[in-house]
């Protein structure tokens, strides 16, 4: 690299001189096609603010989510309490706010295991063939044929409700599309010549399947993963809303709306409130999977 | 699934002129095949359906003998209910048995209703039914014209509209949309009935054919009734039909966008024909079959999406029995709701791809 050079020519270089210059200039030619789409941007921008709101949640909430003031129950938003209170006189917004790091927790462990469980399955059915593949797919057809959220409520009823139980039920029953995706593209990269030299200079299996199947799937998979993110948090305040997630007294945004729903026809903000922070951040989140679909997987943006 | 079906039946068509007899008993005996694999393929995914929630009911902390014989038994009939339960046998016998029940109907007593599961769930499944059939239908009727409305005109109002629809319909959960619309068009408007199916003075009023009480007061002629069962159900039917609506425009729309941009589209247009004629009467024809399917899946996904808006709506559907069951732990309901839902669905997905050889000329 020379000097002359800006840092967006070295990036934007046709002729990168290492591989990481090259992996970086794919990187921001990404970042560009992505930034050029507004309404992805905005999207980006609400869970940097949602990610910031959970992190210094302690700080932002004006008043304690559990604190109880019996007194000023079921007050409509004020210059006290910007959004009300709810029925044990506990305010809204801070609620809302510390009720950010259990969606955030819930959705990012939940996308975080599922995909891995669809990784693993997909690529060693993909990739071994024959009965195990069979087998494999077979499996996955099984719990595709279940209704998601039927699935999850017999799980959930079975584990007992909780939120660690809640994560493990959606995961359980979010993976097979991963899988089914690992396995088509397995299918395609490992007659690939590249595998073949590899295997000739003498990798073994599991090096095959990690190190040179695994990061060929990755993109499609973080795709996958970014638009199934909205409907993970509609599933997760779902169980919430049916008193399988988060126990009370946790401000979880599913549950708070299953509060309000006794008072709806009077003191509607209650149950409104988590309803348009949930509405938000799912929106975000399918704004944002829409970009990244563009940015990472261009054959599918025709859509 | 479907595109399988007709990559494989594609090579078997004969050329031209009369098809030659013998190539006529291949194609016979490969379909005949393909129809045998689906069944055992369906036979399989039912078999781990069962699996699935013989699990789930093995793994659950609760003790189905202690449901049965109270907590106050004695440790000798605790150990006479627990023998005559099976479940003294190992776990293999267990499943057999629970295959057997499962086939017969017999889904075991709700502990919370003390009626048979199987009888509860034709109780409670008409009025899911009605409501899944109703909103996807208001789905269907407004979604694909807006798909393929969208579709003709890229990038126009119509399809800008069409858009936000969907994003909404995506991102919106639909117990708060529920929440919300009761409380606009019930509580402050008043346009529609409340939670339930029915008002009060109605309830027991029409004679129960199909359970379905839109159909059944239609069939007794009694209006009043039916204007009071439409105006409690319109509300959730909509926001059902919303749903489906979001997910049927964006298919129609993809599928339009492929076949608009075909070449016999732009021959028909170099013909001369009207832009109506060849989005309808072209374009459209071809995507019919796909979209069935599509709107098989829909009819599916409500099923499930009712369990959700039958708790808000108060309506006593298989959602909100299954529900119930779950927070009361009456397992056998659970579990027999489960497997009647995951029976539904393969059914469906069945449905539609026999549909899809049925219809399609490729694939016959």
């Amino acid at each position: 690299m020379t000097n002359t050079m800006t840092r967006r020519e070295w990036l934007l270089s046709d002729a990168p001189q290492t591989r990481r210059q090259a992996r970086l200039g794919a990187f921001y030619q990404g970042w560009l096609t992505f930034r050029a789409n507004k309404l992805a941007m905005l999207g980006l921008i609400i869970l940097i603010l949602l990610l910031g709101m959970a992190a210094f949640a302690p700080l932002l909430a004006p008043k304690s989510p559990f604190a109880q003031d019996l007194a000023s129950r079921l007050q409509p938003p004020s210059a006290e309490h910007w959004l009300g209170t709810d029925a044990l006189g506990r305010d809204i917004l801070s609620r809302l706010i510390h009720g950010s790091r259990i969606t955030l927790f819930i959705v990012g462990t939940v996308a975080l295991i599922a995909p891995v469980i669809g990784l693993f399955i997909g690529t060693v059915a993909g990739f071994a063939g024959g009965w195990v593949d069979q087998v494999l797919m077979r499996i996955t057809d099984i719990f595709l044929a279940f209704p998601k959220l039927i699935l999850a409520l017999a799980f959930v009823a079975a584990l007992g409700p909780s939120i660690g139980n809640a994560v493990l039920a959606l995961a359980l029953t979010a993976w097979p599309p991963y899988a089914r995706l690992a396995r088509a593209e397995t299918l395609t990269i490992r007659n690939a010549d590249f595998i073949a030299a590899a295997r000739l200079q003498g990798a073994g299996r599991a090096r095959l399947l990690f190190r040179h199947i695994w990061p060929l799937c990755v993109s499609s998979l973080i795709v996958r993963v970014a638009l199934d993110m909205a409907g993970i948090i509609l599933s997760a305040a779902g169980l919430g809303f049916l008193g399988l997630g988060a126990q009370p007294p946790m401000p979880e945004w599913g549950a708070m709306i299953s509060d309000g729903r006794t008072y709806i026809l009077d003191f509607w903000w209650v149950a409104a409130m988590p309803g348009l922070a949930i509405f938000t951040v799912s929106m975000a989140f399918n704004l944002l999977g829409d970009g990244l679909r563009d940015v990472l997987d261009p054959k599918g943006g025709a859509k | 699934m479907a595109s399988d079906t007709t990559a494989a039946a594609g090579g078997t068509s004969p050329g031209n002129g009369r098809p030659d007899p013998s190539a006529r008993t291949a194609l016979r005996r490969r379909r005949a095949r393909g129809i045998a694999g689906t069944a055992l393929s369906l036979a399989l995914t039912l078999l781990g359906l069962l699996l699935v929630t013989f699990i789930i009911g093995r793994v659950m902390p609760i003790d189905p003998v202690l449901k049965v014989v109270g907590d106050r038994a004695t440790q000798a009939q605790y150990d006479a209910a627990y023998q005559a339960m099976g479940l003294d046998k190992p776990l293999a016998i267990q499943f057999l048995n629970y295959i057997g029940d499962v086939v017969t109907g017999d889904f075991g007593r709700s502990i919370s209703t003390g009626q048979l599961v199987w009888d509860d769930i034709r109780r409670v499944f008409p009025a899911t039914f009605e409501l899944a059939t109703l909103g996807t239908l208001i789905g269907v009727l407004a979604g694909v014209p807006l798909g393929v409305i969208a579709a003709a005109r890229r990038g126009g109002i119509v399809d800008q509209v069409a858009r936000v629809v969907a994003l909404v319909g995506y991102s919106m959960p639909i117990f708060w949309l529920g929440l919300m619309g009761l409380l606009i068009f019930y509580g402050i408007l008043g346009w529609v009935g409340g939670p339930g199916r029915q008002g009060i003075i109605y309830d027991g009023m029409v004679p129960s054919v199909t359970g379905m009480i839109l159909v059944d007061s239609a069939l007794a002629r009694d209006w009043a009734a039916f204007r009071d069962a439409f105006s409690h159900i319109i509300l959730p039917a909509s926001l059902l039909g919303y749903y489906s609506l979001a997910y049927i425009s964006r298919m129609t729309r993809s599928f339009m966008l492929e076949q608009l941009s075909a070449e016999y589209v732009t021959t028909a247009r170099v013909k001369g024909l009207s832009e109506r004629a060849v989005i309808w009467g072209h374009a459209f024809r071809n995507i019919s079959i796909p979209l069935v399917t599509v709107i098989a899946l829909s009819f599916g996904s409500l099923l499930e999406g009712s369990v959700l808006t039958e708790i808000i709506f108060s309506w006593p559907g298989l959602g909100q029995y299954i529900t119930r069951s779950l927070l009361s732990g009456d397992m056998n309901a659970v579990l027999g709701g489960t497997v009647v839902v995951g029976v539904c669905f393969v059914v469906l997905n069945l449905f539609s791809d026999i549909l899809y050889r049925v219809l399609d000329p490729r694939a016959k």
